[in-house]
This record gives structure tokens, C-alpha cells and sequence, in this order.
């Protein structure tokens, strides 16, 4: 640089560094010297088209919910409060209880392990499903599109509803494999985020809604007219819950 | 993770998760790849948590993208040693940044800006992401990578004289 301002001066000015009298001095020298306003006006293009091509890449969403599933289940929603000695007697005193408890209802504990082996694997099938190139079998909004689709996979006439106007716009269907059995699979989204809905055949009694969450996703299961439902998100637990009751007034 | 007390934990998901994107964005620069780049994000995501203690307040981007930039480096010293002693060699970017067959497939500006910028030196490409893309200032910038002001001064107007030449270049060699 032949001028009397050395090239880093340039670069604090263009990059808004430099301080009240200094710029204003900067500036005065601009009028005279062309290689610098050239220089300044070349900065500027190459700004300019780098931030055009959009070259800044946000975190994919498969490290999303590699993250999510790492920090989330571990983070209690409330604080909890320090731990002092007779809070210790009372959890040891509500496990005893707890023993007491579960060696009555064996049974019952089974249903509780087989429904969260069961969501375990639904969590996993849906982010299975939020992984860069993974495909849906039939990509549309359209009810009947969807509908026909699942009857020549499945031989199976499923109630296939598009919520758009509550929110849950339909996305499409495929088809997925949970506990060895094929299941249909209804995707959503609700705010950006996806919503799966697993639908598949049961001889089961029919459930009200249960909940739960596991790897920082929510789930809704319950049963109804010998088909069993399981809806999973990482969206918040009301919406599921509405969606929910969308289909399940759907059916 | 489970060194970490409940404050701290939730002060960790408020203050460092949110910049996960950032954490990403300066690892696929520097690694020049997706895949690779969420590995090593998350590693130094993993590495900000059981270090978190030591995180005095003040900026938490700044304070993660260390941790990634050391993180990155560390892989690349593991991974692609040659990237790292091939800085600041200017005529070898040259020499790679414009042959006539690279820049016949290159036909828009995000791919052909892509490659200027993956074919720059990692010191040089690291200020110019923080600064043009991430928005930084000189002094985060000086935090982030350890290196003195005045150093980042002369990178980043080395740096973007590079580009500059490159895209020229290209341009050149894209009409003729």
C-alpha cells in the first residue's frame, strides 16, 4: 500500500472497529486516496456476495436430536432442591414401599415394561425417520392419495386425516417395522416439527391416552376400535395430546 | 454430563445449547464436511458440558466456539495433518484454487464461493467465517482463537485479499 494508512486500518474501518476520531480521520483520507476507496469498495462486493450465496450452515437435524437425545432426558423441567438427610429416609422409605408394591402387582408391571420396550423402539423408528435421507413411502397431503396407498401395502383402511387447519399439516405415509410386525406410519408437522403417528392392528382392550417421554421426545399411546395409535415428537405434550384427540375423533 | 449439578445444568442448556448452530457452522468450515462436522460438534458439545464448570459467565458463543475450534483442530492434527502444515503456503492456493476443469463444474455463485473458501488456508478460513458469517468481533474473534488483535487484523485482510483473488479467477477462467 503506497498511502500513509497501512492496510489493517482499512480493515478496522470496513469492519465498523474503528473508534469515533480515528474513522473520522480514516474517512478524510478516503477523499484523497483512490487506492483506498477502491479497495473499500471491493471489500463491500465480497461481502456482499458472501453473504448472498448464504453460505452459513445451521446444524443438521440429525445432530439436533443426537444432542437433544444426549442433554434433554436429563435436564428435570423443575430444580430440584439439595438434598438433605431426611429427604433421603423418605425416598428410602418410598422405594420400600415401592418394593412392597410392585411384588403385588407383577402383572400389571409387565404391561408398564412391554408399553416403554414398546416406545423405545417407536422413539428410535422416529429418529430413525428425522436422519438426512430417509424416505417417505407416499409424500402428500392428499387424504385419499395416503389412504389408497396404505390399502395396497397393508390391505388396511386407515383413518388418514390432513389437520392442516388445526396445525398438524399431513405430510405423507410409510411404512416401518416395530416388534417384527409392519405398521403404518403417518407423518406430520406441527411448527416445523415432525410428528409421526404409529397405527397398526391389535386385539388389545381398548386404553385411554398414556404419555411419556424418553431420549427428550414425547409420546401419546392408547387403543381404540382394535387398532392401536402411538404419536411421537420432541413438540410440546399438549399438541400431541390435541392431535390425539383429533384422530381419535376421526375414528 | 453427570459431574454437572442441576443449576448448572440448566444454566448450561440456557446459555451454551442455543448455539448449537454456530458450533456446527465454524466445524463444517473448518473440516470442510457435514458428517464430520457433527461428529466433532457434538464431541465439543460433550467437552463444553464436563468443562462447563470452568465457564466464568460472560460470552458462552465465544466460550463453545473455543472449545470447537480446539476440538476441530485437535481432529484435524489426528485425521488430515497435511491441512494444517499446508497453511499460509500462498502459492499453493493458488495453484489449486482455479484450474479450468474445477471451474467448468462449477457453475453458481454458493458453489464456486464454497470452494474459495474450503481451498483457503484453515487460519485464514476460520477469521473469515467468524467474522463474515458468524458476525464476530475483532475481539471475539481473538478469544475464540487464541490469537493476538493485531494478528487477526493482518488474517482476516489476508484472507479476504485471497478470496478476493480467487473469485477473480475464477471468474476469468469461467468466461474464457
Amino acid at each position: 500500500m503506497r498511502c500513509d494508512f497501512s492496510d489493517s486500518l482499512l480493515q478496522e474501518y470496513f469492519d465498523g472497529e474503528l473508534g469515533g476520531r480515528s474513522a473520522a480521520e480514516f474517512e478524510r483520507h478516503l477523499r484523497h486516496c483512490a487506492r483506498c476507496a477502491t479497495e473499500l469498495v471491493d471489500l463491500d462486493l465480497l461481502r456482499d456476495r458472501l453473504h448472498l450465496a448464504q453460505l452459513y450452515q445451521p446444524a443438521t437435524a440429525s445432530l439436533r436430536w443426537r444432542i437433544n437425545a444426549r442433554f434433554h432426558p436429563i435436564v428435570p423441567k423443575t430444580p430440584a432442591s439439595k438434598p438433605l438427610l431426611w429427604h433421603w429416609m423418605a425416598a428410602a422409605a418410598a422405594l420400600l414401599i415401592i418394593a412392597v408394591v410392585l411384588a403385588k402387582l407383577g402383572p400389571w408391571l409387565q404391561v408398564d415394561d412391554y408399553q416403554a420396550e414398546l416406545a423405545g423402539e417407536i422413539v428410535d423408528s422416529h429418529m430413525h425417520s428425522l436422519q438426512p435421507g430417509s424416505t417417505m413411502g407416499v409424500a402428500s397431503n392428499d387424504e385419499r392419495m395416503v389412504t389408497s396407498w396404505f390399502e395396497a401395502k397393508l390391505k388396511l383402511a386407515l383413518p388418514v386425516r390432513d389437520f392442516a387447519n388445526e396445525g398438524f399439516a399431513l405430510k405423507g405415509g410409510r411404512l416401518d417395522v416395530i416388534e417384527g410386525r409392519s405398521v403404518a406410519v403417518l407423518a406430520y408437522e406441527r411448527d416445523g416439527h415432525p410428528i409421526n403417528v404409529f397405527m397398526w392392528r391389535t386385539r388389545e382392550p381398548e386404553t385411554s391416552a398414556r404419555t411419556g417421554s424418553r431420549q427428550g421426545f414425547q409420546w401419546v399411546d392408547w387403543r381404540k376400535g382394535k387398532m392401536e395409535f402411538c404419536v411421537v415428537s420432541d413438540t410440546k405434550v399438549a399438541d400431541l395430546e390435541r392431535l390425539h384427540e383429533l384422530i381419535d375423533s376421526s375414528t | 454430563m453427570s459431574e454437572l449439578s442441576v443449576e448448572d445444568r440448566e444454566r448450561f442448556e440456557q446459555l451454551v445449547l442455543p448455539h448449537v448452530d454456530a458450533a456446527f457452522n465454524l466445524a463444517r468450515w473448518l473440516l470442510r464436511g457435514r458428517s464430520d462436522a457433527e461428529d466433532v460438534a457434538q464431541e465439543a458439545l460433550l467437552r463444553a458440558c464436563r468443562f462447563f464448570g470452568g465457564f466464568n459467565g460472560g460470552d458462552a458463543r465465544a466460550w463453545l466456539l473455543q472449545i470447537v475450534r480446539n476440538t476441530c483442530y485437535t481432529w484435524l492434527e489426528k485425521n488430515r495433518p497435511m491441512e494444517l502444515s499446508m497453511e499460509f503456503d500462498e502459492e499453493l492456493h493458488q495453484q489449486t484454487s482455479a484450474t479450468p476443469e474445477t471451474l467448468a463444474i462449477i457453475a453458481d455463485d454458493h458453489k464456486r464461493l464454497t470452494l474459495a473458501l474450503e481451498t483457503l488456508p484453515p487460519r485464514f478460513r476460520e477469521v473469515l467465517v467468524l467474522r463474515e458469517l458468524e458476525g464476530c468481533s475483532y475481539k471475539e474473534i481473538a478469544a475464540i482463537t487464541s490469537i493476538p488483535i493485531g494478528t487477526v487484523m493482518s488474517s482476516l485482510s489476508r484472507a479476504r485479499r485471497q478470496l478476493y483473488s480467487a473469485l477473480t479467477n475464477s471468474s476469468q477462467g469461467a468466461c474464457s
